[in-house]
């Protein structure tokens, strides 16, 4: 089975295989990140603009700000969560308050069932 | 590539969705196979049910649209029924208590914590008395807003209810404009005072007179891409169109498909029409729509009214119609306060009796989530304002409690950051207890949105309070960007953002701030809105400082992650959602 991602709501969720998995509103560590000046971003995600499946990652784009400096706008893709096994399709969430670090690289399909 | 979104609504969408709903319903919470359950709530909507957020799984909100606010006769009674017997949840909010009714910004009705199964009793009793669900969210013509008191109003020029009502006739459940990209935000005002709102509606009919065959008729400009959503707000912008009022659900039809046909089905961030709008530009759009969309010529636009606007313009305004107001049959409408627009049940029984005993039973909801008791005879007025409802729900209200807006937040919303109906109740209690009104200051609008969806429509606010969060002593607080000199009138203005996360503790400490310094460095007369304007962004960051005061906020704490903000184990862990149709646990919970 192939892992079906994609954002709801207005972009208040990802859902992973038609499940709502990962919710706006928290707050993520980004580091190495040049989406603002400081060491570590401190990022309130506000929307998730994209999603994608990069096996096993689940990743997104987020809009939002960082709440230490204030800069806001769109994250590079970051990682959400895992499907390990396309079979089962279960999904594994990533603890957003864990340091993570974004990555450029651009997928424009969606994968589809 | 059309989204996933769209790829469902290609499936099942509009009425047919009722048949499946009602099956569901009927066998049950559990019968939504877990892989389909993104794709039915997102088809639900179209029937106006939105399922709650995390931690509240199996429960909906229901909106109930009613066209310009107008609660007919005997309906209000019903709601208050159906509210009563079904919006019960699981755990009860501290200010409201654990039944109550939500009056919207877009003159709508919410309710929370309703079950699939009570579903089909539901709408058999809204239904009977010509109350429904029906597009009340979902991707088609929305609710009609329009001034709350058309029909009964001595500043009107055109009687918008028959219009605002033969477009709701028109729209509703009409397949031909069912499945359209995105939402579709329709306002007709007929007043000179612009209590419509059409500025920030997707489709606006302003009154405008024009000359025709010699003769001065009256009718609607046309204004279309207005909204307040996504931090991309936009007032509407006029195509110079003119419509008479029996052409008014013609240009209606074509503006709504030509949305339908070059809408973006790819993209639902730049899905609203206002996008179609700065793409095109006003001229394509008219062009456009008399080529493609209409049968008969579109006279150019007429003479407005908009000098004359006065709601929301941040001056002497004709404003939110609290009080008493003689309407042109002498009789008279008393426009109740209802703060943040929240009533318990018990009162909405009460309402209901009040407004069959003192007027014609009609009552009418306003774009400032207010209620309006219609058709008072002028010798009971006096009695009716000594009514006991009317010292919670005040005709006379103080300028703080008359002025808060706030959209329903992290209580039940997916999308909201932050907390919002109770802390705004907490605020204007505040403001009122500590902070004195500046001079002549009679309706002080702070509109407080969890999010940029912007519900409360809180970028034509004096104050404008929108969800955030940052650090205090280092642990993650709610929080809020604050906006100043948003409002409506002739030139309409969207707030400027001054102070951004400001722990939601030390905001009444700032707006205590920002009114002494009005008070203090204001020209004579000068209102809010234009100190503000006359200011530079350096000089209006320097207005006020944030600071702590004897204000308490029991919601500091990240409330999305509870399953409810208000009890006392709130851990998310600890829902018992989902239920079965008696509200049982379907998964006993953790302990």
């Amino acid at each position: 089975m192939t892992t079906d991602v994609h954002q709801l709501d207005d972009g208040a969720w990802v859902s992973v295989n038609d499940s709502r998995e990962v919710n706006v509103s928290n707050l993520w560590l980004l580091a190495r990140s040049d989406f603002c000046g400081c060491e570590l971003t401190d990022f309130l995600a506000e929307g998730f603009v994209d999603v994608s499946v990069d096996h096993p990652n689940i990743e997104a784009r987020m809009a939002g700000r960082c709440i230490a400096c204030g800069t806001e706008g769109v994250t590079d893709w970051l990682q959400v969560g895992r499907v390990i096994d396309p079979e089962s399709g279960e999904f594994y969430a990533i603890d957003p308050e864990s340091v993570h670090f974004p990555d450029k690289r651009r997928r424009l399909a969606r994968p589809q069932k | 590539m059309p989204t996933k979104v769209e790829n469902w609504k290609d499936e099942v969408y509009g009425n047919e969705i009722r048949d499946h709903l009602m099956e569901f319903a009927e066998q049950g919470w559990e019968s939504i196979p877990e892989d389909e359950q993104d794709a039915w709530f997102e088809r639900f909507k179209w029937w106006g049910l939105y399922h709650q957020r995390s931690g509240q799984e199996s429960y909906f909100m229901m909106r109930i649209g009613t066209p310009n606010g107008v609660i007919e006769p005997g309906q209000l009674e019903v709601i208050a029924e159906v509210a009563d017997e079904y919006a019960r949840g699981p755990a009860e909010n501290p200010e409201f208590g654990d039944a109550y009714c939500d009056w919207t910004t877009r003159q709508s009705i919410q309710l929370h914590w309703i079950k699939l199964e009570d579903i089909p009793e539901i709408f058999d009793e809204l239904e009977s008395v010509g109350l429904g669900t029906q597009q009340a969210c979902g991707d088609s013509w929305r609710n009609i807003v329009g001034c709350p008191v058309a029909g009964k109003d001595k500043h009107e020029h055109i009687d918008a209810w028959p219009v605002a009502e033969e477009l709701h006739e028109t729209f509703k459940g009409n397949d031909e404009y069912s499945n359209l990209p995105r939402k579709w935000k329709v306002a007709v005002t007929g007043c000179d005072q612009g209590c419509g709102q059409g500025d920030i509606n997707d489709l606006a009919y302003e009154p405008a007179t024009k000359e025709v065959d010699g003769e001065e008729k009256l009718g609607f400009n046309i204004r279309v891409g207005g909204g307040l959503s996504r931090k991309e707000p936009r007032f509407s912008r006029s195509i110079d169109v003119w419509v008479p009022p029996e052409q008014a659900a013609d240009v209606g039809a074509g503006m709504s498909a030509l949305f339908r046909e070059y809408g973006d089905r790819d993209d639902r961030f730049n899905a609203r029409i206002k996008f179609l709008v700065d793409e095109w530009g006003t001229e394509k759009m008219r062009s456009v729509l008399q080529e493609e969309f209409v049968d008969f010529e579109l006279p150019t636009a007429g003479e407005n009214m908009r000098e004359s606007y006065t709601y929301n313009a941040g001056g002497d305004e004709h404003g939110d119609h609290v009080g008493v107001h003689e309407q042109p049959d002498g009789n008279y409408y008393v426009g109740l306060n209802v703060l943040v627009g929240r009533m318990g049940v018990d009162d909405v029984y009460e309402l209901a009796d009040l407004a069959d005993e003192y007027g014609s039973g009609e009552v009418r909801l306003t774009q400032r989530q207010n209620v309006i008791v219609t058709d008072v005879d002028s010798d009971r007025i006096d009695e009716f304002l000594d009514e006991p409802l009317l010292e919670n729900y005040e005709a006379d209200p103080h300028p703080f409690m008359r002025g808060s807006i706030a959209c329903t937040g992290t209580e039940f919303c997916s999308l909201s950051i932050v907390e919002t109906k109770n802390r705004q109740v907490r605020y204007a209690r505040w403001l009122k207890d500590n902070v004195a009104v500046p001079d002549g200051v009679e309706d002080f609008h702070i509109h407080l949105s969890g999010c940029t969806a912007s519900c409360a429509q809180p970028q034509i606010a004096d104050i404008s309070l929108r969800g955030m969060k940052t650090r205090k002593d280092g642990e993650p607080v709610e929080a809020l960007d604050i906006g100043l000199g948003g409002g409506l009138g002739e030139n309409p203005h969207f707030a400027d953002w001054v102070e951004m996360r400001v722990p939601a503790d030390e905001v009444p400490g700032y707006i205590e701030n920002l009114l002494a310094t009005f008070e203090d460095e204001r020209a004579d007369g000068q209102t809010f809105r234009e100190f503000i304007a006359e200011r530079e962004e350096e000089e209006l960051q320097d207005l006020a400082e944030a600071e702590e005061t004897d204000y308490e906020d029991p919601y500091m704490h990240n409330t999305k992650m509870t399953w409810y903000p208000y009890v006392e184990d709130d851990d998310m862990q600890s829902s018992p959602a989902p239920t079965n149709g008696e509200g049982e646990p379907l998964q006993p919970a953790d302990d």
